[in-house]
Formats: C-alpha cells, structure tokens, sequence
C-alpha cells in the first residue's frame, strides 16, 4: 500500500511542478565541545528496506536553533533539569526517600534513557520512562505519582535524558517487547484521521520535505524531551504524539496510553544508534 | 514573587588582571507579554522581569531595560573587563516587585 | 482522495508566510527613535544589528547587538504591538559595548538598533527578519 502511495506521490510530483526539499545540514554536534553527538548513522536492520540512514531531528533546524542546543548554558532546557536535579534530592513521600536514597547522584543513572521504553519482567509489562518513575514514586518513596505529561515529570525525563546523552539509542525490539514493538509499528503505518494520514506519509515518505517553511525531520524521538522554542517549555513525547495525530484531524489517544506506550516503542527503535540527546531545541 | 523563577549564570572562575571575559545569563521566567487573552477573552496582565544588572565590586557592567518582547527564560550574553579579583552581582526586577539575585565569584591570575 | 493528500502537502510546502509590517507600529516605532535621539541625526553603520535571515519561530528569536564606543543601545522590532524590545546601557566595566538576547517577533518585520555614542552623535543599523508559520506540528 506503501507504495502504491510512493508512485502516486512522484506521478504528483510531476503534476504539480517541483516540491521545495533540503537536505538535512551538514553538521556536527559537539556538546559543551566537549561530547560527540552521534546525529547522523545507517539505520537499524529493521529499517534496512526502507531507508539507509537516519538523522537527528536537530540536523532539519535552522543554525541559530542548532547552535543553541550545542552548549548546556545557552540551551533553555538545561533550567529544567537544574529544577529537576533539585528534586532528585529531596526527600518526599511516606518512606522518607529522595530518588537519590536509593539511586544516588543523578549521573548514576547514565544509560537507563537510552534503553527505554522497555520490557519489565516483574511488573510484565513495556514500560516507559514516565511509567518507571510513577512505578518508583509511589511503591518505592510513597510519593504521589506526578501526571504523565506534568512539569515535574518532563522535567524529571529531561534529567534522565541529559545523564545518557551522547549514549546510542538502544531499545530491544525482540524478546517479550516483540507484541508491543509489532503493534507501535501497526499503529506508526495506519493512515487516520480525516486527513487520512499515517506517522510514515510525513516522516518516511516526505523527510526533508518543506511542509510550509517547517523542514519535514524523520520524526526520531532520541531527543525527547524537546524544549520547543514556540511554546518556551518541555515538551513530552506524548504530547508530541497527541499533536501529531490531532494534526491528521483524528480522535487522538491519551498521553500514557497503550497505543503511545506501544508507538513509543516503535519510534525509539527506528533511532537505535542514534545519540540520546535530550532535552534539545527545536522550533 | 513570581513562581519558579530561577537564574543561571556562567562566568568564568578565573581570568588574569584587565581581561575580556563573556558572561551568559539565563533566568526562568514567563514573561507574560499583556499580549495574551484567556479562555473567556479577558487580556492577561503584563507581568515580566523588566530590569537586568550586572555589577562588579559595586561599578555596573551593564543595564538593560527589558519590554515585553524579550522570549520567556530571557537570555542574556555580554562582555566585561575584570580589572581584580572579586564578584559579579547580578540582579532581575520583577513587574510584581520581586528582585532575584545571584553573585559568582572571580579570581585573577 | 489521495491526490487531495498529495496536493495539500505539496503545494503547502515552500511557501513562506510573510505577514506585512502594520503601518500604525512603524510609525509607533519612529516616534520611539525620535524620543531616543531627540532629533538629532542618526548615521548609519557604526552599530551592528546579528538576526537570523528566517527566524525558526518567531517567539525565540536569536540577535546581537554590537556598538564599539557606545553607551547605549535601543533595539526595535518595527512591526510588533509594541516595538520596544530592550535598552542596553554599558557601564564603565562593559569591554566590548555588545550583547547577544533572544526576541520575540510577531510577524515578518525589520528589527532596528539604534546606538547613542559616548560623544553623543547617534548611529543606525536595521535587519529584515522574515518569520514564517510552521507546517503540522505549527
């Protein structure tokens, strides 16, 4: 079906005259000048049909918006993982623990970013990053669980995020994940909405596309979460997903759902080797 | 006082006697234009930093008057001499009355 | 259906929304300049004013100003509400009398910086920044 819709798109190419494309920039980046950031890499094996490479949405931004994630101090989203670092120290909650109790300094817990979502075998269930903090919240700190897209909870992703940066993307697509992984993918493929759209028409097929003066990125979620400089805050993945598929004008699940835990999954693995790089700076 | 309102400042912890040196600075804060309207259409107040200083061993460096189109989390890059050792004072005005501070420390070479 | 699809994503795609500078804030902005320099006349060069050609989102917008020698720096954004945007006043330990910030921009428009010199004669520099409207995502 795929691509059926690739040959009537080219045949519409040709119809309406040529569509304004750009290649990703050519660019590097090196974080504080200090780590190298993998943007760029060949694509996992269960992308090989599809496309070779896969890039970074920060190689589609502007060179001011580039620059601006390039370094901890001029990156705004850097203020919320200071807030966030403040709670990763403070004591909350009925056992009297800080995520530090038990975790100890926040740099500890470089690499756990990079390998979720994730499969948890005691709770049987995939499970992302939001779900594991809550799971820690409540059964281990007995602290309220914070909402799935709350301040506190970006902020809190965006530290673990900022301790893995520079790691690869490395989420397990086999093994008891495998169902969830199939149905992300299911989901990633299914045109909907009014608009009759799929994650794949844009982000698949029309990557480096201008959709107005937007350049179309791969839609790769290594750099969740995203300090947007429309909104001036973090953004979660799941608000993103929620904003994509209101943008297809469908009913659009809800943030910690099932469909996004599962699409979740999915879309982190069409970036597996690609540098952890939240929280970034996008438009 | 404003919620969250967090400054950042990066300067460098040493320099030798009369250099340049680029200070950065970043403070959380909304910024609320007056610009916006609420759901039920009524404007929402203006309420920004609206004054940003910065001192070394009490002479100014710089003094910016801010409008409403500085971007929430106002950003700040700007050169200074550091003639001595000493410390830098750097002050935010708040719309509601509210003054945050931070001090950073040089030393000279 | 699918060439409805197609078509709106392909001639959507390119086209940079440019809105037009509103005349009331350009005048707003001039009578700003006046009181800045009080009349008197203002040469160009001697200022830099840095902006993105194409701003990503009009609300961060990236500028620096520059103005070796002065003592202050009015920046305006002639075509927002209100097209004050921030004075920059250097005190006696400012090195280089520049300083970078991040604006907010409500449409296409030129961003002036006017620099008052220490010996009191004033000097311009303008910038055009062409801020667009994004694609799905806004």
């Amino acid at each position: 079906m795929m691509k059926l819709a690739g040959v009537a798109g080219i045949f519409l190419v040709g119809f309406f005259g040529a569509v304004a494309y750009a290649d990703p920039a050519e660019d590097t980046l090196i974080l504080n000048e200090d780590i190298k950031m993998v943007t760029k890499t060949a694509a996992p094996a269960h992308l090989s049909d599809v496309m070779d490479e896969v890039y970074s949405g920060w190689l589609f931004r502007g060179t001011e918006t580039r620059a601006m994630q390039a370094d901890d101090f001029d990156n705004p989203g850097m203020l919320f993982v200071e807030q966030a670092e403040g709670v990763w120290n403070t004591v909350e909650g009925s056992e009297d623990k800080s995520c530090a109790s038990c975790h100890g300094a926040s740099e500890e817990m470089a690499g756990v970013k990079a390998v979720y979502p994730k499969w948890n075998e005691t709770a049987g269930e995939v499970r992302t990053i939001e779900m594991q903090v809550n799971d820690c919240r409540e059964n281990q700190m007995g602290a309220e669980k914070w909402g799935y897209t709350s301040g506190n909870m970006v902020n809190m992703t965006a530290l673990l995020a900022s301790v893995s940066r520079g790691m690869p993307v490395n989420v397990a697509i086999d093994g008891p994940a495998q169902s969830v992984w199939e149905d992300g993918k299911e989901l990633y493929y299914t045109r909907t909405g009014q608009l009759e759209m799929s994650c794949a028409n844009c982000h698949e097929d029309n990557y480096g596309s201008m959709i107005r003066a937007d350049h179309l990125s791969q839609g790769q979620i290594n750099a969740f979460p995203v300090y947007r400089l429309k909104n001036t805050k973090l953004n979660a993945v799941h608000s993103r997903f929620k904003g994509c598929v209101r943008d297809t004008r469908a009913e659009t699940y809800s943030a910690g759902s099932p469909e996004f835990i599962a699409l979740e999954l999915y879309v982190s693995s069409r970036g597996n080797g690609l540098s952890v790089e939240g929280p970034s700076v996008r438009n | 006082m404003a919620d969250g309102v967090k400054p950042r400042v990066k300067v460098p912890k040493t320099a030798s006697a009369g250099d340049t040196i680029t200070i950065k600075t970043l403070i959380s804060h909304k910024m609320e234009s007056g610009q916006r309207k609420d759901g039920d259409g009524n404007v929402i107040p203006r309420s920004i930093i609206n004054r940003f200083t910065c001192d070394f061993n009490g002479q100014n460096v710089i003094d910016i008057t801010l409008e409403a189109a500085i971007s929430t989390n106002p950003y700040f890059e700007f050169q200074a001499i550091v003639p001595e050792a000493g410390e830098f004072k750097f002050t935010w005005y708040d719309d509601d009355g509210s003054v945050y501070e931070e001090t950073k420390e040089i030393s000279v070479s | 259906m699918e060439l409805t699809r197609r078509s709106v994503l392909q001639l959507g795609a390119g086209i940079l929304v440019v809105a037009s500078v509103p005349l009331k804030a350009f005048a707003a902005g001039e009578d700003l300049i006046e009181s800045f320099t009080g009349g008197a006349d203002i040469a160009e060069g001697g200022v830099t004013l840095t902006a993105p050609e194409i701003a990503e989102n009009g609300n961060t917008v990236p500028i620096e100003v520059d103005a070796p020698g002065a003592s202050e720096i009015l920046v305006l954004a002639m075509g927002n509400p209100t097209p004050n945007v921030a004075t920059f006043k250097f005190g006696a330990l400012s090195a280089s009398h520049s300083a970078s910030t991040r604006i907010r921009l409500a449409g296409t428009q030129e961003v002036v910086a006017i620099a008052k010199m220490q010996d009191g004669s004033f000097a311009r520099a303008s910038a055009t920044v062409k801020v667009t409207i994004g694609g799905c995502g806004g």
